[in-house]
């Protein structure tokens, strides 16, 4: 390993070749501010553009300022981080950027947790001595995500996630000098492209260019109207991350406090996504099962590997990208999607009112669960199978709004009977629980034995792209996983190309799984939060008595009344759905 | 001769960048080949984008064949064999002539597969620039001929190590490898017979502006700004007294009357303000406002920023903004020295080499011209009656005659008057065009 | 942005130029020259096919068409006339020049007149200072142009 020696701030630093001064300086207590930088480590994030030039240092013998995420350390280098120079030009930079954006502070969505405006604060900014022309772009409002460009400092970042990271390309610089921005092509809006709505820009950018598009207030109007029952599910990944909004350690649980909330907002019933996820195991695991048979049977036309489709960017993105693999995933429809189906039939039989008078809110980690809910397939007669879908963010709003302590709330138990899960649908909000989760039933329905263990640790982890080997009683199968687009498409692109090794693959568009989703809140680029987050899954999952979806009792009471059999007639009806080409035909 | 003695008849040549940057060229192309590579390219910036320096193009269109020549012998030092010409889509005739000079050299077995059975192979291929002048810089050169945004990047790596493709890569300009065949030719000691101790050979630069003659002119450096101007440029058109000369194009400074006896080398340009850039030389007469001047470069490098870093982007549009205010009379002192700071600031932060440069003319404008500014600042005045809103166009009562040809020339009709009588301008509707000063055959309308 | 026809033989033209070129992403540049080539500009329908053949996505095609001044959306006139705005042409009255076209045509820089007939640009110097002010019509240059020239000018196309 090579070693350079240099000074920074008079104190000497000896680190690895190769290292930023950006990153040397942090050794040694330093702190230099950066705007534009990001860097998500294992997530194949990585934004360094050199642009917004906040991150300049001194380094002696140059000519002029050195950014510091951008300039690898050298031997004898001698840097200054905070001389008079550089802090002038920190601060006139910064001036010069706040001087292009709007002053809307007090009623943006982003304020309080806004980078740009916290750097502001830090560097002390009262006065901005160069005003001139602002930028202006028009406003773009999707059912999932708004741009507002008028606040975007061309950090970068949504471009990097959209086109390195999620390889979706919907991003990219437009113009360029004073009037470039990042946008679609054509400055199209997203909902006209082939933006797959996995948030992941949203989750990136440091101002409120990029934003949620906000449901809040709809669910009050549903909750405040006496004709209607509404009921909430909750997402796995949700009580992960939640408590981050009132101040909790990342990776806090916070669902019975969550429970409880959501009650005193006025939810009728308060229920869990997990029972869906669930019941998507089921239905999932017996298809898979199905395929897998009639392969070793020696069926030459059946499509292997199967893919997951919880994920609704993920199933976005094939639909755009690979519309001719639509055949390939399963049909299952999504734990929202699923839960929103059995409310509007088997629920609303059983409280013996109208589907239009049943409400159905989803609190997701996600912003693609917007769209996913307006998807006019999961609608019947015009009324959806789930009407609102919000992100954790807008959650915490609300809890907010309803003048709640959160941290003090007791905590309390989901309703029966949407509300029961096991620990396979909890691990649903990570990478790699999915397939965790149908492997546990898959292999005890095709074997008929017993699980000796339930914790397949081979599945676990965050590297990009896991595969493992997998003993079904003498039968290997061949798992594979990815989370983030760009790795997802990796998989296809060999699945194409006739190279695929594998049975089955799980799919989640956002690097982490649904704990690291584009509606969850903000982890400003560090990446132990999304860690912390999933080691906090695991451990609902080890605390859970039932870790096996196919042993939920509810859900085994909903196949006796209600379903018959996973993959039946009436489960083909409710919880089966099928994918679109959705590729841009260019006619001529 | 060995790669090894190329590169070293260069370096003693005392060869240096001829695009602006002046780094010694024989040293780039021992870095280019010091570094292991399976693939290496050559890479000829003939994106000459610099307004008013066309000396790239006449080599190109005269004599294409001195370019080919030298980046074949570059391949050979930096053991590349694909060489690529980067030039601008608005020199089709220069375009025309490199085809044709590519296709000859072919022909002549100087370009291909195993040069004269030496073993050597090597050839060229045409990339077409599209209007940014950012690209000059060799970085987003490198961008655009990979068919991205002329976007620069952060240097290190210098494109020595990894350049197009990933690749080491030599760029120089044209006029650079023009002077390389010559050089060995006839040696590096004449070569470096030509000029000043630390700026050999010679150089061309694009006179143009308020000179009598223009056009290109090559002299040994060391040459003075003097002799340019007024022995080979033939003085300042109409007898006019010169005010300023701008080398170096939108990146470089204006210099005075006290910088006509310096001779012109890199260093000595840099040391008074200015640059040698490309070699476009623009003179200025009396006439001329400097701050407007100062304006019009700006007005080019916030049509030119690439937007990538936020100093250039927003700075020099702000620069501009401060600018205009000033020449608008509705500037203050106070902005004098905000308008140094930005200026500063800019140099030091930006990316590349256009924002570094870009404040240059404003720099070197308020060291040599502080007193114009401040005529524009506190008195309101445009010294050089060029900002038109300092200034007003007044008819004479007593030499207007009532010829009535101003009025009709006027375009917004805010001149009024009776035949024969003595006219008046409306100033709420002049729009200082100019026009009835112009036409005026009495002398009759003065600005004020 | 509306929808428009392309002529199947001009697309068919541009896929084969598309192939010689390998459907090389780094050829980007050299596909759209070629592609203004034979359209004259570039809507998006051609950024379309350029992105489909070279496989990038639109978003990056355009971003590269917005990046360049040399590339257009708007079809230019059947006679472009551009007014070098380069520094020698600048001192020596390029903007009066340019003033001038744009009353007498009633167009501002980047626009086409209503019958197709003109369209005003302005250029970063075509590299013919010595004959500031610098003007050109398609393919025809005029030199030391005064505004008093520019009627005559426009009376040639009319």
């Amino acid at each position: 390993m090579d070693i350079v020696k240099l000074t920074i701030d008079n104190t000497p630093v000896v680190v690895e070749k190769g290292t930023t001064v950006l990153e040397a300086a942090k050794t040694v207590g330093v702190d230099i501010p950066t705007l534009c930088y990001m860097k998500l480590d294992d997530m194949e994030f990585e934004n360094k553009p050199g642009g917004c030039r906040v991150c300049v240092v001194e380094v002696e013998g140059r000519r002029n300022l050195a950014p510091s995420c951008k300039t690898e350390c050298e031997d004898g280098m001698v840097v200054n981080t905070h001389s008079v120079r550089v802090v002038n030009a920190r601060r006139t930079v910064m001036e010069l950027i706040l001087s292009d954006h709007p002053f809307e502070c007090l009623v943006c969505a982003k304020s309080g947790k806004c980078d740009l405006q916290s750097l502001a604060q830090d560097l002390g900014i009262r006065e901005i001595h160069y005003q001139g022309e602002k930028s202006h772009y028009k406003s773009d409002h999707s059912p999932a995500i708004i741009r507002e460009m008028d606040k975007c400092i061309m950090c970068r970042r949504c471009e990097t996630a959209c086109n390195d990271v999620q390889t979706v390309g919907t991003l990219s610089a437009i113009y360029r000098g004073f009037n470039s921005v990042v946008a679609p092509a054509f400055e199209m809006d997203l909902d006209h492209t082939n933006c797959t709505f996995c948030g992941q820009c949203v989750a990136v950018c440091p101002t409120g260019a990029l934003i949620e598009r906000d449901h809040t207030w709809k669910v009050m109007d549903a909750i405040i109207d006496p004709k209607k029952t509404v009921i909430v599910q909750t997402a796995p990944a949700v009580r992960a991350a939640l408590g981050e909004e009132f101040g909790l350690e990342p990776g806090t649980l916070v669902t019975g406090k969550m429970v409880s909330a959501l009650r005193k907002i006025g939810f009728d019933y308060v229920f869990d996504t997990d029972f869906a996820a669930d019941l998507t195991i089921l239905e999932e695991g017996t298809e898979l099962l199905g395929r897998l048979s009639k392969f070793l049977a020696g069926d030459k036309e059946v499509k292997l590997p199967i893919l997951t489709s919880c994920c609704p960017a993920w199933v976005n993105f094939f639909e755009h990208h690979f519309p001719e693999m639509k055949e390939i995933p399963s049909t299952a429809k999504s734990p929202q999607q699923m839960f929103g189906a059995i409310a509007k039939t088997y629920f609303a039989d059983q409280l013996k009112i109208k589907r239009e008078d049943l409400v159905v809110v989803s609190v997701m980690p996600c912003l693609a669960k917007k769209y996913e809910a307006s998807r006019d397939e999961f609608a019947v007669n015009g009324d959806p199978d789930v009407n609102i879908s919000i992100t954790t963010r807008e959650l915490a709003q609300m809890i907010k709004n309803a003048n709640l302590k959160f941290t003090e709330l007791p905590d309390d138990d989901f309703d029966r009977p949407m509300g029961e899960s096991t620990g396979a649908g909890v691990i649903f909000g990570t990478t790699g629980g999915v397939i965790e989760a149908a492997v546990r039933t898959a292999y005890e329905l095709h074997t008929g034995k017993e699980l000796d263990r339930v914790d397949f640790k081979e599945l676990r982890g965050m590297e990009g792209i896991r595969s493992a080997t997998l003993d079904f009683d003498g039968l290997p199968i061949n798992i594979g996983i990815a989370h983030g687009l760009g790795n997802a498409r990796k998989l296809l692109e060999d699945i194409k190309a006739g190279k695929s090794q594998f049975h089955a693959i799980e799919i989640m568009a956002c690097p982490g799984g649904c704990i690291g989703g584009g509606g969850q809140p903000y982890h400003h680029g560090d990446v132990t939060v999304l860690k912390k987050r999933q080691k906090a899954i695991y451990e609902e999952d080890a605390g859970k008595t039932i870790r096996k979806s196919h042993e939920n009792p509810y859900i085994k009471k909903l196949y006796e009344e209600f379903l018959g059999e996973p993959c039946g007639h009436k489960s083909h009806e409710l919880l089966h759905t099928s994918y679109f080409d959705k590729k841009k035909k260019i006619e001529i | 001769m060995t790669p090894e003695e190329v590169i070293d008849e260069i370096k003693r040549s005392g060869l240096r960048g001829r695009g602006g940057g002046g780094f010694p060229t024989g040293l780039k192309w021992e870095l280019t080949r010091k570094v292991k590579a399976e693939q290496k390219y050559v890479v000829c910036n003939a994106d000459e984008g610099d307004p008013g320096a066309f000396m790239d193009r006449s080599i190109l269109e005269g004599d294409p064949h001195t370019v080919l020549e030298a980046m074949a012998i570059n391949g050979y030092c930096t053991e590349a064999s694909k060489g690529l010409i980067y030039i601008r889509a608005e020199y089709p005739l220069a375009i025309e002539r490199l085809k044709i000079a590519i296709d000859q050299a072919r022909e002549y077995g100087l370009l291909g597969d195993d040069i004269f059975g030496t073993g050597f192979s090597f050839d060229i291929e045409l990339r077409y620039g599209a209007g940014a002048f950012v690209c000059g810089e060799e970085t987003a050169l490198i961008h655009s001929m990979e068919g991205l945004r002329g976007e620069p990047t952060v240097k290190p790596p210098f494109p020595s190590e990894s350049g197009y493709k990933g690749a080491p890569t030599n760029v120089n300009n044209v006029e650079t490898y023009a002077s390389v065949p010559v050089i060995l030719l006839k040696g590096a000691d004449w070569f470096s017979s030509i000029g000043t101790e630390k700026s050999k050979g010679t150089k061309v630069f694009a006179l143009a502006g308020k000179v009598n003659n223009v056009g290109l002119v090559e002299v040994p450096m060391g040459t003075t700004l003097r002799e340019v101007i007024f022995d080979i440029g033939g003085g300042i058109k109409g007898g006019k007294k010169f005010k300023a000369v701008q080398t170096g194009g939108p990146s470089g400074g204006c210099l005075t009357e006290k910088h006509l006896d310096i001779p012109i080398d890199y260093d000595n340009l840099i040391a008074s303000g200015s640059m040698m850039g490309s070699g476009g030389m623009i003179v200025m007469d009396e006439d001329d406002c400097m701050v407007s001047v100062a304006k019009f470069y700006l007005d080019f490098t916030v049509e030119e920023s690439c937007g990538k870093c936020a100093p250039c982007r927003i700075g020099n549009k702000r620069l501009y903004e401060m600018l205009d205010t000033i020449t608008q009379g509705k500037g203050t002192v106070e902005d004098l020295s905000k308008l140094r700071n930005l200026a500063n600031v800019i140099k030091d932060t930006s990316l590349c080499g256009l924002g570094q440069t870009s404040p240059n003319p404003v720099l070197s404008t308020m060291d040599n011209f502080y007193d114009e500014y401040l005529a524009h600042v506190k008195d309101h005045k445009c010294p050089s009656g060029q900002c038109k809103a300092l200034m007003s166009y007044i008819i004479k009562e007593d030499a207007c005659v009532g010829c009535t040809l101003c009025a009709r020339v006027c375009p917004v009709d805010a001149i009024s008057g009776e035949k024969k009588m003595p006219h008046v301008i409306d100033q709420s509707i002049c729009i200082k065009c100019g026009a009835c000063f112009e036409k005026c055959k009495f002398d009759a309308i003065f600005i004020e | 942005m509306a929808d428009i026809k392309l002529p199947a033989n001009k697309v068919q033209e541009l896929r084969d130029i598309c192939a010689k070129f390998n459907h090389e992403k780094g050829e980007l540049i050299n596909v759209l020259h070629a592609a203004q080539g034979i359209f004259g500009y570039l809507p998006a329908e051609v950024q379309d096919i350029v992105a489909e053949e070279l496989n990038v996505s639109v978003a990056h095609v355009y971003g590269v068409v917005t990046f360049y001044s040399f590339f257009t959306m708007t079809p230019k006139g059947k006679y472009p006339i551009s007014i070098c705005m380069g520094t020698a042409c600048y001192v020596r009255g390029a903007e009066k020049v340019l003033d001038e076209f744009k009353r007498l045509l009633d167009l501002k820089v980047g626009e086409t007149s209503a019958n197709g007939d003109f369209s005003i640009s302005c250029l970063r110097c075509v590299g013919a200072c010595g004959l500031a002010p610098v003007v050109t019509v398609g393919e025809k240059v005029y030199g030391r142009v005064a505004p008093e020239d520019v009627k005559g000018i426009i009376a040639e196309y009319k």
